[in-house]
């Protein structure tokens, strides 16, 4: 199996004219469940102020990588990682490493909007108060408007900041997850398929939230629409088979793939 | 050159959508050898025929717009599929032109047959209308096969219409100034002159295209251009 990646950008990828500096930086990055290897060395380079998006077949180890990147496989059992990833040019499974700190850095958004069984304020209030960003009321209470602000979501909820956050719509409760992880001033957003359980306006909403994320967060998304990926990121990384098969500028993967197994993805074709 | 699609049918959209171009392509081609006919033997009820072909020409463009109109809502396609059904629509456009400088032709031709025209003027044209004849026969060729290289080969022989056209161009200015009464068929002979030398640039067009939609990029360089470019209006 080829194991090289086809990047068809051959400086460092650079969008909207910015360059952005790395963010996350993988090195030979594999992931074993037991005996088996799920992921067959990834090298990639996320910036921030960018969105990522993590494309590629069930089973290609999309949801492997991303929860590499804030150590959630260190709670599966039987799970190992080799390789490096640096976040800020620091290796983030070093000894020294903190992971309550560094999955504050690197929030995570689910599939399922998952609030807690606890009132909407309480939800985005959580995060601060485990990792004492805030203390007195007023601190929460201008962190909980914000981050419902930033999420899109204050109008419709500013009124029953106490009911549960059970109790919204399955869009509102992707949005609380989302004021949820940006409470705590994260630097980036992970995502895992946060649009699969949502109707297409609840969808364009959280998209558009993506948009205007990516001014303050490096942003890593996996998603299963191609038409997603090509709306909301700037760069596209492809996975196949647990290899990253392409990697480049989200505009040339969906115009011009260079990998033929890309190619037949992306078109619906029998790979 | 590529898999099939999983939706089988989305293949079948693809494949429909090449018949009605090579479709159009033929009567684009058959339209302009029409006109330089009825041109050659003088034929009016010829010219006739081929104006009032036209409206089937634009009939089709019509279906392909409508089919990719659908193909883009439906599919939303993506890389090798989008660039196929991106250039098929311009090819649509681009056929519909030439088929309507045949159609001007055939028109001018009319008006031509009712005075007195230089036989060596008439040659002339002939010549560079056979030329660009070839070159629109070459690159539909090249449209059915899929075939870059022989689209880049037409490509690069626009330069010989150019200079043809030029040279047709003084030839025409050099009559019209010899007997002033052969400046009303000049001048029109000058318009179907350069009718045909724009039947060759959008040839050349169709060529990018077919790279375009094969390869994904364009040409990496510009197209050589002919000599004599002080008779060409800018
Ligand atoms: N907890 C686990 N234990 C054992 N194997 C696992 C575990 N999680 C994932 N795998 C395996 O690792 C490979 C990659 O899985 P992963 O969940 O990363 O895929 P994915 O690309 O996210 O797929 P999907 O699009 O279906 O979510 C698969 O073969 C999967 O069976
Ligand atoms: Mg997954």
């Amino acid at each position: 199996m080829d194991t090289t990646v086809t990047t068809a950008v051959k400086e460092q990828p650079r969008t909207n004219g910015v360059g952005h500096d790395v963010k996350f930086s993988s090195k030979q990055v594999k992931v074993f469940y037991g005996e088996k290897e799920a992921l067959h060395g990834v090298d990639i380079d996320l910036r921030d102020r960018e969105v990522t998006a993590l494309i590629g077949p069930s089973g290609c180890g999309k949801s492997t990588y991303l929860r590499c990147l804030n150590r959630m496989n260190d709670t599966i059992a039987g799970c190992r990682v080799t390789g490096t990833t640096t976040l800020d040019g620091k290796d983030i499974y070093d000894r020294s490493i903190d992971v309550v700190q560094l999955r504050a850095k690197v929030g995570m958004v689910f599939q399922k909007p998952n609030p807690f069984p606890k009132s909407i304020y309480e939800n985005v209030a959580y995060g601060p108060r485990i990792h004492g960003i805030a203390s007195s009321k007023q601190d929460f209470d201008a962190i909980v408007e914000n981050s419902l602000v930033k999420a899109g979501l204050w109008t419709e909820v500013k009124d029953r900041l106490d009911q549960p956050g059970t109790g919204l719509s399955g869009g509102q409760q992707q949005r609380l997850c989302i004021a949820r992880a940006i409470a705590v001033s994260p630097e980036v957003i992970l995502m895992d398929e946060p649009c699969s359980a949502l109707d297409p306006i609840a969808t364009a909403k959280i998209e558009e939230l993506i948009d205007e994320l990516r001014e303050n967060f490096a942003i890593v998304i996996v998603t299963h629409s191609m038409q997603q990926a090509a709306r909301v990121s700037q760069m596209t990384a492809f996975f196949h088979l647990g290899h990253l098969v392409e990697f480049g500028q989200t505009k040339q993967i969906f115009t011009n793939p260079v990998d033929q197994r890309t190619q037949s993805y992306i078109t619906g074709r029998i790979g | 050159m590529v898999n099939e699609h999983l939706f089988k049918r989305f293949d079948d959209e693809l494949a429909r959508l090449d018949a009605k171009i090579s479709e159009m392509g033929g009567l684009a081609e058959a339209q302009l050898a029409r006109s330089l006919q009825a041109i050659r033997e003088r034929d009016t009820s010829l010219s006739e025929s081929v104006i009032a072909s036209d409206a089937r020409v634009d009939a089709i463009e019509t279906e392909i717009q409508d089919h990719v109109l659908q193909m883009l809502a439906l599919r939303q396609p993506m890389a090798v599929d989008l660039r196929h059904i991106l250039s098929s629509v311009k090819m649509a456009t681009t056929l519909e032109r030439i088929a309507d400088y045949a159609k001007n032709n055939a028109k001018r031709s009319i008006v031509l047959m009712q005075g007195s025209v230089p036989p060596r003027a008439m040659t002339g044209i002939d010549r560079i209308g056979r030329l660009v004849q070839g070159l629109l026969t070459d690159v539909l060729d090249a449209f059915s096969k899929n075939d870059v290289p022989a689209a880049e080969l037409v490509w690069k022989r626009d330069e010989e219409i150019d200079d043809a056209y030029n040279g047709l161009f003084r030839e025409l200015l050099t009559y019209m100034m010899e007997d002033p009464r052969t400046i009303t068929a000049g001048t029109h002979l000058m318009f179907m002159a350069k009718n045909i030398e724009r039947i060759g640039d959008h040839v050349t067009n169709i060529a990018e295209l077919i790279v375009f939609r094969v390869t994904g990029s364009p040409f990496a360089t510009d197209r050589p251009k002919g000599g004599g470019e002080i008779y060409r209006p800018a």
